[in-house]
């Protein structure tokens, strides 16, 4: 390989070669990109299962599996996105490079503990896939008692296990991350000079560690039930099936943040850099994300408007609800306040920051419809819902994450991805989601319930409409994995600060040394200070 | 490279830069630890109050059949335990090594008797039918189902907790390997003290299974 | 918590006190109180909870950061029960 320099520097690639030098490495750069290999793949094993659901919908009748494989289609789809491919994504791949570097550390606090998280996930995945292989499992990603516990014959156990593992991941991360944030900053590095993307990872982290426990004894619950005929959830024997429902989404809506709060963060970075201003309102937007970690633990309730539960709890819920939109309202605005006579340049990350922006308004605006007591009940369990919630994961968490990935990936890897193929890709991954999800929205308004592939004749077109769009899309995801990889070999060398960025992370060289830093440094200003960037440029190497 | 790895020690990791560092964040991941332990339990805590709160009779009369005395002397097992892994900890922070060990291998033993004496309440349990599934059955009562539920939380909760209970003895045994081995001094003794911490823990736990399962209703209104 | 080293004759009588509270609240319990059972046998328990964290665990000792982590663990396991609470007790009220 030719490169500039006259001696190759040793990076993190280099500094070791072989299958042994990954499995058992401790940095938690190649952790990372342990973690982006293992999400990327159950990222197309995920939609392997959407493009199926998506082409049975094509017609109404059900023709091409049974209604019985359907479950299992939208179930599996539902697990390995959720746990296997969102609640990692960010956090574990660019969270997991970045924020050490961000804060000038050497690695995260417990490099070892960050090796087993990833073990974790691989091993969880590893029961999930198993249960699938076996003959899949029907309840819905949700494992709704007394379905779950009680009737359903498929592969509950198997996949409720792997579920509960990989919550371990998930819960030695966040761990991990809040221990480097409190211990591990640099000399000057003081809170309020920390970017928002790590400000976001804290939050992140606080979630990860209060709700997934709440997670795993459900899980542990749901498991006795099938294996020790222990009747907790049991209504046969006096259980309340409601109460499930409450344990389960105590995590599993303050889970939603997890996907979206380290999104937000990506976004933080990217608009202030391709705006090339300061984050309005700085202050506010780090608080804003303490203030949805906490606030997403109080509204859990809105998922069980019309399970049971007392009227009186689903207007409590309903209205805490709409607090959870005040922080993330302040987000979207400042984001905008940011770009506001900023010098905006339209490199790909930004395309995608774009993108976030408007789709997470949209789902976080339709996020209102279905907090609203009234409104929910009419559209409970219909595709409204699902539309809305794939315009936070998708359009918002996914975009954010391709987003933060073209941004770091000169960083990573020391080269440049090609920006016109980029460029492309971002755009028909905007315009296939929109094409795929919106007509979800009208559907749902007219009453298509989710879970359901039979379905009367008029619906037809907006679902042909929505499968097109998932065509499209499949084909914007599968561009980037393209060239990426051709950029490894033949992109342009990076340098160390091809955007003329601020943060830590671009002090170093890309690829950046094992430890990071070849001196700890001191930090002496704020974040997003960009006047400090030119003076300090790192000659391009 | 110009960065100079400083060398490794058990007290030092690479990451840190000093060993104070490094304690504190032994330290505040230890507690992390815990929080998400408080949760983990925290769901179960959650079941039986609304459970208690909906069928109290049935948990009373459900709770009178369990053993209290063995509840009782358990629980002073217990916290015996804790008094000598703290004195451990002590002996840790002093650097005495055989009586970092001697207490050591105290607490492992009153754990021991803790778990052989919830062993035999499992056993009696399994005797008397009131283990939940089909052959459940408890006197006194007409309502069997809700009588299986009360059952249901009494084995998740102190079976979770014996659990937790096999493991800190397995991480208590390893202690005592690497103490013998002289891994710790008064400079290092973080696992000691972290360990120490999950012990503690644990025996937290049982300070509110002890009356929240053996010690409802036990003035005995009507069966 | 660094360095600070407690006599043995403090965990001495701190495990006492937790001997005696055990004995008084298995005692307690054999007597009727009304509802106030309850709230006595969680009072002691809680009496005992904090002997252990502030003195066996070295809580007193510690960091605020360390206490800020506790804390945030009670509120929020109070969390996850008020409001689970909330929909249970008002659910007989329409």
């Amino acid at each position: 390989m030719i490169t500039a320099a006259v001696e190759e520097q040793q990076n993190y690639l280099n500094a070791g070669y072989g299958l042994k030098s990954w499995l058992l490495t401790k940095d938690h750069k190649r952790i990372a990109l342990l973690y982006l290999a293992t999400i990327t793949f159950f990222f197309f094993i995920g939609g392997v299962f959407a493009t199926l659901i998506r082409i049975e919908l094509l017609s109404p009748h059900g023709n091409l599996v049974s209604s019985d494989t359907y479950n299992k289609l939208f179930t599996m789809h539902g697990v390995v996105m959720i746990f296997f491919f969102l609640i990692p994504s960010i956090p574990a791949t660019l969270g997991n490079f970045f924020l050490p570097m961000m804060i000038g550390a050497r690695d995260l606090a417990f490099p070892k503990l960050n090796l087993l998280s990833w073990y974790l996930l691989v091993i969880g995945g590893l029961f999930a896939i198993f249960a699938m292989v076996a003959g899949g499992v029907d309840t819905g990603w949700t494992f709704y008692t007394p379905y779950s516990t009680t009737y359903s014959n498929t592969w509950v156990v198997a996949t409720a296990l792997g579920i509960f593992i990989a919550g371990f991941s998930s819960i030695l991360t966040g761990l991990n991350f809040i221990v480097t944030v409190h211990r591990m900053r640099a000399p000057g590095m003081t809170w309020f000079r920390m970017p928002l993307f790590v400000w976001a990872h804290y939050a992140t982290a606080i979630i990860q560690v209060l709700g997934t426990p709440v997670l795993a004894v459900t899980i542990v619950l749901v498991a006795a039930e099938r294996l020790l005929h222990l009747g907790i959830f049991d209504p046969a024997r006096g259980g309340d099936p409601v109460l499930f429902q409450h344990l389960f989404w105590f995590y599993s809506h303050p889970a939603v943040y997890i996907m979206i709060l380290p999104a937000m963060g990506v976004l933080s970075e990217l608009v202030s850099v391709f705006s090339r201003k300061r984050i309005f309102g700085y202050s506010v937007v780090a608080f804003s994300s303490v203030a949805i970690a906490v606030l997403g633990f109080l509204v859990w309730g809105h998922h069980l408007f019309v399970s049971g539960m007392s009227l009186y709890a689903g207007m409590v819920f309903s209205f805490l609800s709409y607090f959870v939109a005040i922080p993330s309202a302040i987000k979207v605005f400042n984001w905008t306040a940011t770009l506001y006579k900023g010098s905006i340049s339209y490199a790909t990350p930004m395309l995608y920051a774009f993108g976030f922006i408007g789709l997470f308004t949209i789902g976080g605006l339709t996020g209102l419809f279905v907090a609203c007591l009234g409104i929910d009940v009419h559209v409970t369990d219909t595709y409204f819902v699902v539309a809305h919630f794939h315009y936070i994961m998708v359009g918002g968490a996914i975009m954010a994450y391709l987003g933060g990935l073209h941004y770091w990936w000169p960083k990573m890897t020391g080269r440049m991805y090609p920006e016109g193929w980029a460029k492309l890709s971002a755009l028909v991954i905007f315009v296939g989601f929109n094409l795929t999800f919106f007509p979800q929205f009208i559907l749902g308004y007219l009453g298509m319930p989710r879970r359901y592939h039979v379905y009367p004749d008029e619906f037809q077109v907006l679902h042909v409409l929505s499968t097109a769009g998932a065509s499209v899309l499949a084909v914007g995801y599968m561009l980037p994995i393209v060239y990426f990889a051709w950029s490894l070999r033949y992109g342009k060398l990076a340098g160390s600060n091809p955007w003329k960025a601020t943060g830590l992370e671009w002090t170093t060289a890309s690829p950046p040394p094992p430890h990071n830093f070849d001196q700890i440094p001191v930090v002496t200003h704020e974040a997003y200070d960009y006047s400090a960037v030119i003076d300090e440029e790192v000659p391009v190497g | 490279m110009v960065s100079e790895p400083h060398v490794e020690t058990l007290a030092l990791r690479e990451q840190f830069d000093t060993a104070a560092q490094q304690k504190d964040a032994s330290s505040l991941g230890m507690w992390i630890f815990l929080v998400t332990e408080v949760m983990f339990f925290g769901g179960m805590f959650l079941a039986y109050t609304v459970y208690r709160n909906m069928y109290p009779a049935v948990f009373g009369a459900a709770s009178r059949s369990l053993n209290a005395t063995l509840g009782a002397i358990n629980t002073a097992v217990l916290l015996c335990s804790s008094f000598t892994m703290v004195l451990a900890v002590r002996a840790g922070q002093l650097g005495r090594r055989k009586v970092v060990i001697i207490f050591l291998v105290l607490t492992l033993i009153l754990g021991m008797v803790f778990l052989g004496v919830k062993a035999f309440e499992w056993n009696e349990k399994f005797q008397e039918h009131h283990v939940p599934g089909p052959a459940f059955h408890l006197e006194g009562t007409p309502q069997q189902g809700e009588a299986q539920l009360f059952f249901s939380l009494y084995f998740a909760m102190t079976g979770l907790h014996a659990l937790h209970m096999v493991i800190g003895a397995g991480l208590l045994a390893l202690l005592i390997y690497q103490t013998y081995k002289g891994r710790f001094s008064a400079a290092y003794y973080t696992p000691i003290d972290m360990i120490g911490l999950y012990w503690h823990f644990v025996d937290i736990v049982w300070i509110y299974l002890f009356p929240l399962l053996y010690l409802i209703d036990r003035h005995g209104v009507k069966p | 918590m660094t360095g600070h080293i407690d006599s043995v004759k403090t965990y001495t009588t701190v495990w006492i006190a937790l001997l005696i509270l055990t004995a008084v609240t298995t005692t307690v319990a054999y007597v009727d109180l009304g509802p106030l059972n309850v709230v006595v046998a969680l009072t002691i328990a809680a009496v005992k909870m904090l002997l252990v964290t502030l003195f066996f665990m070295h809580v007193r000792h510690s960091t605020k950061l360390t206490k800020l982590v506790i804390s945030g663990a009670t509120l929020w396991l109070a969390i996850l029960i008020v409001l689970t609470l909330a929909d249970y007790i008002s659910r007989g009220w329409l």
